[in-house]
């Protein structure tokens, strides 16, 4: 068809149009359609509105209650000896930043040479990079309380069924958070221009070389911020710290041996064993939350800038 | 393409990959090794005095089942809703929010929302529950006594629908936004209202998405653990429908989590046979969810 046939057709359907709209049935049919569209469209938007109702309720009554027991005592004691009012949870974050820390270990370097053998090594359509894939979507769907029950079996059978420790929190931890790096990694690493690869073979570079100074700084914006939300996905995971690390009140800087706290845990046990003075015991628990959720919204929020940040500078 | 030879970068970078395969090997291995002893436990050894595994587990995975699917009932209107609002109706600004507001949700911990549920919102249901009982209780759901606590099976499912809906709205959001523009044109350009559009362009296109994204969440609502293991008041071995009273099936992951930290010996093992079980459940359903996005991309 050529232009001018599109340009005649116009006319010929606007004639139709009076002929149509006279039509009561059809004009009633249309209004109704268009009633009918409204009213979905504010049904959408309602279910939009739905979700704020208790994003706001859960932060406000975090933020209310949890303000209570931010003071210098929270942050610089643990609750060793402590029944009633006063303590802290210096013992809680000290352990959830060395298992944290532990986790970041295992898990960083192996998801992104995993992320690298998926992209950079397998060859395309292979069976174990396919099979590898599917794997990674399995364990992400892991419930955490199974990592917790694998940390556990894995260490009661070495070490007996009485050990707890943070680095079986760890383990634990990085089960859930090996496959976020991967699959973050792995995304990053897709979006690294080809030509920047070629370039790189092209002066000679080993392989290996190439993937080491050209791709990988090249895609490290983005690694550091999957990794981020990586950790503010697993830094509130409180079921499989609850198996393997246990509680405790008094602070334990050593990950090989013993019951180590953790913010989350804390919370959950703050709530659950509450003393007489239940008030004091629902504070605590309500200020580390806050704690917690704070960190969670600095990590999400640093996994956000990280990208831009570190492109400016260069 | 350069010739693949055998490097120590390249073998390094493959033990990796092959790590994810380990991992889960010895996942399965280690909980069927522990877990194994509870197969033929005894009388009196297993926990809450179960007189074997199927007594023990039969409950727990009816609650798991009956609270995650509940949880799902309330999630996916309100995540497809959303994801609809998002993709089609939503200015730029308000979309910006919402997607923000999403990810808040998604990133809030369990154990947080488990304190919410019980502190805020079952004090804050109890009223409700009250009415619902005395006025629709002739259905089977809202029968019984109502529960004063509002810790019931209702509540935990709430809890869990707003700790799943991220997950299932983003799957169908992302779904939504790869519907070809051109058939969205095109019903447009047939005079198709924007609800007709949708109805006629997007939903068939991203029907597998929604089912799969329903899926994801019920996979994620039964696993979790936290938030249910605090708002829940269970009563052991019970089997019930009735989701107002204060006696509750208790889900296989908040027993878990109630029962393991003062376990021993045969118990321990009967638990981790549990979570097996658990395991099995949730990645029969991801796998499903995968299976069904996955047939569409070919």
């Amino acid at each position: 068809m050529t232009q001018l046939d599109n340009q005649l057709a116009i006319p010929e359907l606007q004639l139709d149009v009076p002929v149509v709209h006279e039509d009561q049935s059809v004009l009633k049919a249309q209004s109704r359609a268009l009633i009918k569209d409204k009213v979905i469209a504010a049904l959408f938007a309602l279910a939009a509105v739905a979700i704020a109702i208790p994003l706001i309720s859960l932060l406000w009554t975090v933020v209310s209650r949890g303000l209570a027991r931010i003071d210098a005592e929270f942050f610089t004691s643990s609750m060793k000896g402590v029944v009633g009012a006063g303590g802290g949870a210096l013992h809680a974050i000290v352990g959830t930043l060395e298992i944290t820390g532990l986790t970041l270990l295992v898990s960083v370097p192996i998801g992104i040479a995993a992320a690298v053998f998926l992209t950079e090594y397998a060859a395309p359509g292979s069976r174990f990079a396919s099979c590898v894939r599917f794997l990674v979507d399995v364990m992400t769907g892991i419930p955490s309380i199974v990592a917790g029950l694998f940390a556990y079996s894995l260490f009661s059978l070495v070490l007996g069924p009485a050990y707890r420790s943070g680095i079986a929190a760890a383990l634990a931890l990085s089960l859930l958070m090996l496959p976020v790096v991967i699959r973050s990694t792995e995304e990053v690493l897709l979006l690294v221009p080809h030509d920047l690869r070629e370039a790189g073979w092209a002066l000679g570079a080993e392989k290996h070389t190439v993937i080491w100074k050209v791709v990988l700084p090249a895609a490290l914006p983005g690694v550091i911020s999957g990794v981020l939300n990586g950790v503010a996905r697993i830094i509130g995971e409180t079921a499989p710290l609850l198996l393997v690390s246990g509680f405790a009140d008094a602070m334990n800087y050593n990950p090989l041996e013993g019951r180590m706290a953790s913010l989350p845990v804390y919370i959950y046990t703050q709530w659950q064993m509450k003393g007489l003075d239940a008030q004091a015991y629902d504070d605590r628990a309500w200020s580390a939350a806050l704690v917690l959720i704070a960190v969670v919204a600095v990590l999400a929020l640093a996994a956000r800038l990280a990208p831009r940040l570190l492109k400016g500078k260069k | 393409m350069r010739s693949e030879t055998l490097t120590p970068q390249r073998a390094g970078a493959a033990a990796a990959a092959f790590s994810v395969v380990a991992a889960l090997a010895a996942v399965l291995g280690f909980l069927l090794i522990q877990g194994w002893p509870a197969l033929s436990a005894g009388l009196g050894e297993l926990p809450s005095h179960a007189e074997n595994m199927w007594q023990l587990a039969g409950p727990l995975v009816f609650g798991s089942v009956l609270v995650a699917a509940i949880a799902m009932l309330f999630a996916l209107p309100v995540a497809l809703g959303t994801a609809l609002y998002l993709v089609f109706y939503a200015p730029k600004r308000v979309a910006t929010v919402l997607g923000g507001a999403l990810d808040l949700l998604a990133a809030v911990p369990s154990v947080v929302y488990g304190l919410w549920g019980i502190m805020v919102l079952a004090p804050a249901l109890a009223g409700p529950y009250a009415w619902l009982n005395e006025n629709l209780g002739w259905i089977p759901f809202f029968a019984g006594e109502a529960s004063a606590t509002g810790r019931t099976a209702l509540t935990a499912a709430l809890v869990l629908a707003v700790m799943v809906l991220p997950l299932t709205a983003s799957v169908i959001r992302s779904a939504l936004a790869l519907v070809p523009e051109a058939s969205i044109e095109g019903a447009y350009a047939l005079g198709a209202t924007r609800w007709e559009t949708i109805k006629l362009a997007a939903l068939p296109f991203a029907r597998r998405s929604i089912v799969a994204g329903s899926m994801l969440g019920l996979g994620r609502a039964l696993g979790e653990t936290m938030a249910v293991a605090m708002v829940l008041s269970p009563t052991p071995f019970l089997i019930g429908i009735k989701l107002l009273t204060s006696e509750n099936p208790n889900t296989v992951a908040a027993y878990l989590a109630q029962t393991f930290p003062e376990s021993h010996g045969i118990e321990t093992s009967a638990l981790i046979a549990l979570g097996l079980a658990l395991f099995a459940i949730t990645c029969a359903v991801n796998s499903l969810a995968r299976w069904i996005t996955r047939e569409k991309t070919k």
